[in-house]
């Protein structure tokens, strides 16, 4: 039996890499590794325990290797939005970082070797590639989408032609591939390739849409979504969105215990902070 | 683990807890979401999130802000209801014998009336904290609550009445919660605050205005502390604001608290309120008490008091 449930650790920084706009942290993180699935997510402290900033940041796993030279190993990748990641793109080698995780409720896999078409927006990418690897070890086929406002924001387009069938960018100035919204290829995507389920990535509002179309070609589909949290492990209840259950009643969930992975059928959208 | 040549057991009513650190109401959950961090049951209690009567799904989105050293919040006691919480979240803590206060939260008399019988009637349940929402500035309201829940509770369940700072005398509003009967009174619930975000030039909270948490406030839950304790040397209290190391918790102690919550430093350090106990714990042997106890209320002593008989300066 494979080790579940989160871990605290005492992390320290690898490197910490500028990759377009963005920044790629790998951190020596003993135990995460070995405990993530494609979906999950982990959260950093910022500064020790004096720091101001009281609230953890929730990143996506883009990458865990749970043995190596330097032990396992947990990459995310990140943009300066505020304070916060302004510390932590700062960090420097060596440099330690409280880390919890894994966190939420992974990527659901099909059963079956069907087609699948993963959507990343931004650095939202950065959560497809663990799930397109462990689809491809089932023998499913995937296509990617990757897009951006700009071809700076890209994440992951060249690692996604190493890594899946098809692969198509967009950015909204044209600036690279298909100009418009990453939602733009899919129709045409997923009429062709039959495929029968949507991994996205992505703001609320393109994972709305992406639901949308999945659904007009009968395909499912699975959206990480990234709602404003505070503590990532359920106690604070602000991270909740409002999902539709089995019973047909819609109860606002806790983006961090019950999603972040979502099935986007599910998902009131237009009510969800889009 | 903590420093074991001091003794940290503290009484809270008729329960004897285990040490003076407990959590505070809506930084815990309902205990479960801490098990992967440490042993919920080596707290010397955990508070509940406030538990209503009836499910409410509570305030529009964002509900925390980050402030300078402080979060705002307003979640607007989004819960499943009483029933969940007796058939689900209660049985897992008893189970596991985690001392436990519930919060709980109603918006009329009848609704605490009906919390507090079938809460505080409950096996596993050590207490209630009574969190008054907007009746928490008004003595007189305050009192008929804290009467109504002291009526329906089992006698040895302790009710423990959080306050609120933002009166002009904070001591009446103890007074009147002793008065009607608590056992306890907690100090402090968050002072209301607003943050605006430049960018969009509007509220950061979907409810506008938030209570205010974390080491931002300590001083002023501090300073309510110090003054209930200076009026009402005997009655319990129990600090809430700011506490995330054991320096802050012995501040507490000193200034006349016989307990501490924990709160928006589990936030940053899910682990914090094991430290914060250990460490605890080892101030105080350093500074020379054997008992928690007698550094309650230790800040104010006269300044010609003999100082502590075994007072090491360090």
């Amino acid at each position: 039996m494979s080790a579940r449930g989160p871990v605290q650790v005492r992390a320290s920084v690898l490197s910490l890499k500028k990759v377009g706009a963005y920044h790629h942290l790998t951190l020596v993180a003993p135990g995460i590794p070995e405990r993530t699935r494609p979906g999950h997510f982990v959260t950093l402290a910022v500064g020790g325990p004096d720091s101001a900033l009281l609230l953890r940041r929730a990143f996506s796993a883009y990458r865990v290797r749970a043995s190596g030279a330097y032990g396992g190993t947990l990459e995310i990748v990140f943009a300066v939005r505020g304070d916060g990641t302004r510390q932590l793109a700062a960090l420097r080698q060596q440099d330690e970082v409280d880390v919890v995780g894994p966190l939420g409720r992974p990527f659901a896999l099909p059963k079956e070797p069907v087609s699948c078409v993963l959507v990343g927006s931004g650095y939202g990418s950065a959560a497809l590639f663990t799930l397109a690897a462990r689809l491809q070890e089932r023998e499913c086929s995937v296509h990617m989408v990757v897009g951006a406002p700009t071809e700076e924001q890209l994440f992951g387009a060249l690692e996604a032609r190493r890594t899946a069938q098809s692969v198509t960018v967009t950015t909204e100035d044209g600036s690279v591939g298909i100009r418009g919204p990453v939602t733009g290829p899919l129709p045409d995507l997923l009429a062709r390739t039959g495929s029968e389920v949507v991994y996205a990535s992505a703001p609320v509002g393109t994972l709305g849409a992406v639901a949308d179309l999945a659904a007009q070609h009968g395909a499912w589909s699975q959206c990480t979504v990234e709602t404003p949290m505070a503590c990532g492990i359920g106690v604070c209840m602000s991270c909740v969105l409002p999902v539709l259950g089995d019973d047909g009643i819609t109860r606002l969930l806790r983006g961090c215990v019950d999603g972040p992975v979502f099935r986007g059928d599910r998902v009131r959208w237009e009510a969800a902070g889009a | 683990m903590p420093d074991p040549t001091v003794d940290l057991t503290t009484r809270l009513a008729d329960a004897t807890l285990a040490n003076p650190v407990l959590t505070a109401a809506g930084c815990a959950g309902v205990g479960r979401e801490l098990a992967p961090f440490f042993d919920v049951a080596e707290l010397g209690a955990l508070v509940t999130r406030s538990i209503q009567r009836d499910a409410r799904s509570g305030l529009s989105t964002p509900r925390v802000a980050e402030t300078a050293s402080g979060l705002l919040s307003a979640v607007g006691q989004q819960g499943p209801g009483v029933d969940g919480f007796l058939a689900t979240d209660l049985p897992w803590l008893a189970q596991r014998k985690v001392r436990t206060v519930v919060s709980i939260a109603g918006t009329t008399l009848e609704e605490y009336a009906e919390l507090a019988r079938r809460i505080g009637n409950s096996p596993g349940v050590s207490g209630l904290e009574v969190n008054l929402l907007e009746v928490a500035a008004d003595p007189y309201q305050l009192g008929k609550v804290v009467r109504v829940v002291r009526r329906e509770t089992a006698r040895g369940v302790a009710v423990l009445v959080k306050l609120t700072s933002e009166v002009a005398s904070v001591v009446d509003g103890a007074a009147a919660a002793a008065e009607a009967g608590a056992d306890g009174l907690v100090l402090i619930g968050g002072p209301r605050g607003l943050s605006i975000d430049p960018a969009t030039m509007r509220p950061r909270l979907g409810g506008v205005v938030g209570g205010l948490s974390g080491p931002a406030i300590k001083p002023i839950a501090l300073r309510c502390v110090w003054q209930v304790h200076a009026a009402m040397p005997g009655m319990p209290l129990v600090g809430v604001g700011g506490v995330r190391t054991g320096a802050d918790a012995l501040e507490f102690l000193l200034a006349g608290a016989t307990a501490v919550q924990v709160g928006s430093a589990i936030l940053h350090d899910p682990s914090a309120p094991l430290r914060v106990r250990d460490e605890l714990g080892d101030l105080l042997a350093a500074r020379g008490f054997d008992r928690a106890a007698d550094a309650v209320g230790y800040a104010h002593r006269k300044p010609d008091e003999e100082p502590h008989e075994e007072l090491v300066q360090r």
